[in-house]
Parts: structure tokens; sequence; C-alpha cells
């Protein structure tokens, strides 16, 4: 059929010249360069024992911040839970009792807190709507491969930024 | 033959049933490291250090699927298929000889080799053509169209290229004059240029030996002959149906087979267990002439197993380089190609022949 664009190109198929027929040629030359690809250093990264760097930007595992005295941030406001996109988040919100101002920055915060690393995508819009910049995601912490469903939901023992003292609770529990 | 000449046979053979699987074995470790060395990425490499573990871990997983029989195929033939497969393959590496032969007071000469037959190539040839009856079988058996054109493509394969692998060799034999594998080996121990052990007949057959070395790879069904499998098109070919260790067998005799080829290649065209400068090592090493001798040997036996991992690396070689043929162009390339070619060498050979009687060289 006549084209309309002019652009159609015909390919002729040739026939094969004695070098091509004798194929012999062309095997080398292939077997030359896969031999070339035998000795390249190979590009893969074995990952459980070498991790490729993450970028500044990367948006890894959540954490939910502590103040300069080490108090909770987290007013358990509900913004992020609304904001999240995956419905990854709940949370329990609860009165700060007296004699509880040293743990908890606002009079209302988080019994529970909890965000499903398995629903989560890693979209950064809690750390976005957080008021109180209490949830953060890391760039240098991923969630790692489990046996168990149960065992993604993460709480507040694995999410609230350990203390700096080491004989913290939350430092034992702290485990990732 | 005594008793204990016969127990020394015995333990000769079963050294060699062993030393085959063995290599068989990690030959499907071989084949997924280097095509992943090929490829730039390192292949299987977590089970055990370099991932040796992964043949066990495979064997065991097989060992452990289904034993699945299809309800329209033919049971006994679909058990036979597998079983013929592994049996021919195995059966050929009888009459190779691994090396020379070992001298002790009591016992004489014993030879490394299973059986000394003087009609050792057309033994192997004869074992090698039943091999694609376990595919015949295999392919029929299952009642399926796929793996029935499998089956046809490769029956049709293999005997197209044994016409071309026969008249190469019989090249070979005219230079020889011997059928027997351990003749051809010991008659290239002799010097080349003053080099012992040089006198390789692929120095004087280099065109017999593309055409073997191509009719080796139809026969050994390997890439890029690899048509009765063509898993692209025909879904694994003959062993579709197959699971378990039965499709372990059949991919398991494709390695032996391999061995076995390599091995014959390395005999006929690479001088077999003889090394370069082997009577220097050897009077360099003893003294004694039958000292000498059995350290030749032993040495000679490593080198014939390096010439057959060599190979067996260029198997695979090539097998993770070239595209498959066309059907057309197999069977175009085996008659109109190989078979002409080798009744010119085997012309070549004998004007060849006669003109060194002539003139005496
Ligand atoms: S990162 Fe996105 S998906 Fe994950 S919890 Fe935050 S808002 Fe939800
Ligand atoms: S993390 Fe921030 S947005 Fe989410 S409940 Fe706590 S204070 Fe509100």
């Amino acid at each position: 059929m006549e084209s309309l664009s002019n652009r159609k190109k015909v390919l002729e198929q040739k026939p094969m010249t004695v070098t091509e027929k004798m194929y012999l040629p062309a095997i080398f030359n292939g077997l030359s360069i896969t031999m070339r690809h035998f000795f390249k250093k190979k590009p893969t990264i074995l990952y459980p024992e070498q991790k490729r760097e993450f970028g500044r930007e990367f948006r890894g595992l959540h954490v939910l911040r502590r103040d300069e005295q080490g108090r909770e941030r987290c007013t358990a406001c509900g913004l992020c839970a609304v904001a999240c996109p995956a419905e990854a988040i709940t949370m329990v919100a609860g009165e700060r009792k007296k004699g509880e101002e040293h743990l908890y920055r606002e009079e209302k915060y988080a019994v529970t807190y909890e965000i499903n690393m398995l629903r989560c995508i890693f979209c950064g819009l809690c750390e976005e709507a957080c008021p109180k910049e209490a949830v953060f995601l890391q760039n240098d912490k991923t969630a790692p491969p489990r046996f168990e469903r149960d065992e993604f939901i993460y709480g507040k023992d694995r999410l609230v930024e350990p203390l700096e003292r080491a004989d913290s609770k939350e430092n034992i529990k702290y485990r990732y | 033959m005594e008793i204990p000449a016969l127990a020394i046979q015995a333990l000769i053979i079963l050294a060699i049933f062993g030393i085959t699987l063995l290599i068989a074995t990690y030959c499907t470790w071989a084949e997924r490291r280097i095509a992943g060395f090929l490829q730039d990425r390192p292949g299987p490499n977590r089970v055990g250090p370099w991932g040796l573990g992964q043949p066990l871990a495979d064997a065991v997983k097989l060992f452990f699927k289904e034993e699945f029989i299809p309800a329209t195929a033919n049971k006994w033939l679909f058990i036979a298929g597998p079983s013929l497969a592994m049996l021919t393959a195995l059966m050929s590496s009888a009459v190779v000889p691994f090396g020379n032969t070992i001298l002790s007071d009591e016992f004489g000469a014993i030879r490394i080799q299973g059986i000394e037959v003087n009609i050792g190539m057309l033994y192997i040839f004869g074992v090698v053509s039943l091999g694609v009856y376990g595919i015949m079988i295999g392919g029929w058996a299952s009642n399926n169209k796929f793996s029935l054109l499998g089956a046809i493509r490769a029956a049709s394969q293999n005997i197209s290229y044994e016409i071309a692998l026969g008249l190469s060799l019989i090249a070979v034999l005219m230079m020889t004059g011997t059928l027997s594998l351990r003749e051809i080996a010991l008659q290239q121990a002799e010097p080349l240029f003053g080099i012992s052990g040089m006198n390789w007949n692929i120095f004087y057959q280099p065109l017999g030996f593309i055409i073997f070395l191509t009719c080796a790879f139809a026969e050994t069904n390997r890439t890029p002959f690899d048509l009765p499998e063509s898993e692209a098109e025909l879904v694994g070919g003959y062993h579709t149906e197959y699971g378990s260790m039965k499709l372990g067998l059949y991919l398991f005799a494709e390695y032996v087979n391999i061995i076995v080829v390599s091995a014959v290649m390395s005999t006929l065209y690479f001088g077999g267990f003889n090394f370069p400068f082997q009577n220097e090592i050897g009077a360099l090493l003893s003294s004694d002439p039958k000292v000498a001798h059995n350290i030749i040997t032993v040495m000679g036996i490593g080198v014939f197993f390096l010439k057959i991992f060599a190979f067996i690396f260029f198997f695979m070689w090539v097998r993770w380089t070239l595209p498959r043929f066309r059907y057309d162009q197999l069977l175009n390339l085996g008659w109109k190609g190989l078979i002409p070619l080798s009744i010119i060498n085997i012309i070549l050979t004998g004007t060849a022949i006669l003109l060194s009687e002539h003139f005496g060289w």
C-alpha cells in the first residue's frame, strides 16, 4: 500500500553473505562479548550484607520525636491520620495526669499510636500535616522484612524516639 | 581375571560412576553461576560458601515434589523415559579412558578406565543414539502435543546430526586406524616438534573438530540447538509434563551427556590424558621409570578432568551467548552444511594420508 507520510521504509532481507553463512565469525564475536562481561565487576548489591546508600530525601521508617526536654511532642490531634491517604495511622488519645509533665509536652497525648507499615505508602503526608513536628520519616531506616503481618504494625514502643538516657524503658524496647 | 583384579575394576567403575554424577551435580550449579557472571550478576551464592550447597538444595526440592503422572499418560513408558535417558547417559562413560595405566608389582598394569573395548567409539555411538529413545518415549508417553513436538524435533535433530558426527569421526579413524579410545589417546602421546605428549589430533583435524563440536552441541540438545526443549514455544518440549525427580533425571542426563561428550572430545582431539612435556616432567620427578610412569598417569588424570571442565565451561559459555536456531536453519546446517563439509574433510584427510605415505613424511 502507498504510504501517506512517505516515511515508510521497506526493509529488504538480503541473502546472507558467505561469512555470515559460516556463522563462526559472528559466534566468536558474541563469545568474546560475553567473556568480557564474565570478568566485569558485578553491579549487584548483596542486600542483607551490603546496603544501598539512601538519598537525603529518602522517606523511610517513621519516628515520633521528643522535644529538648525529652517529652513526647505528639498531642494526638489526629491530623496525621486524617492526612494519611493509606489509612495507616490509628491512635487513642489520653489526658495527661499530674506528675506526667516530664513525659508529655501537651495536656493531651497519644496513649497508643500505631502505624501499619504494610498499608503505609511512605508518602510523607503525615509529616507535613503534623502541627507539633512530632512525626517524621527517617532517611536512614526501613521496615525490615518479617514473617508475621502483626509485626508490621508499629506501636509507640518502636516509633517513639528513644531517650538519651541508657536506662530508660523506651530505650530497651526500641529495637529498630 | 582373578578376584583382586576384578575388585579393582569394580572400584574404578564405581569411582567413575560417582565422579560423573558428582560433576553433573555441580554442573547445575556451575551453569547458573556462569550464566549469572555472563549476565553481570552473581548467580546463586546463598547456600553455603559461593552457593556450593545449591545442588543439594535443588535435589531436596526435587525429591520432595509430588510424583505426578498425568491421567492420560502411559504410566510405564512415562517412567521409562527419564530412566532410559539417565541410563544411556551414564553407560557411555564406561569406555572413556580417564587415565593411562598404573603399574604395580602385584596386579600388573591397571587401566584407569571402566572397560577397555577395541570398539569404544562404536560403543559410544550406539549408546548415545539410544539416548534419543529416552526423550522420544518420554515425549510420546506424556500424551501432550507440545511434548510430542519436542520429542519429534529431538529425534530428527539427533538423527540428522549423528550422520555428520560419524562422518567427522571417520577422518580421525582414518588417521589413527583404531576404534579404541585408549589407543587413540595413546597415539597422541607422541612428541610433536620435540614436545612430548603434544601430538594432538586437533592439529591435524581442525575442520573435523569444529564439525564434531557443532554436532556435539546438537546431540546434547544444548543451545543453540536446544529445539527439543525450547521453553519459549514448546513450554519445555519433551519434559513439559514431567515434574519432581523425573524432570530432575532428564536435566541431569543432559549434564552427564555433556560430560561424556566433553571427555570424548578431549580424547579424540585434545590428547586425552596426555599433556605437554609429560616425559620430561616424569623424568624430572623420579628416576625410576615405573614411578615416573605412575606419577604421569596421576597427573594425566587431573589434566584430563581439566580438559573436561574446560569443555563444560565452553558448553555453558555458548549456551548463554547464542540464541536458538530456527528449525529449518538447524536442518539446513546439518544436511547442507555439516555433512558435505565432513565428506570434504574425509577426502582431504585421505589425500593427506596417501601423499604422506607416498612421500614418506
Ligand atoms: S507516610 Fe503517608 S501513608 Fe505512611 S503513614 Fe504517613 S501519611 Fe500515611
Ligand atoms: S503525630 Fe502530629 S499530627 Fe499526628 S497526632 Fe501527633 S501531633 Fe497530631
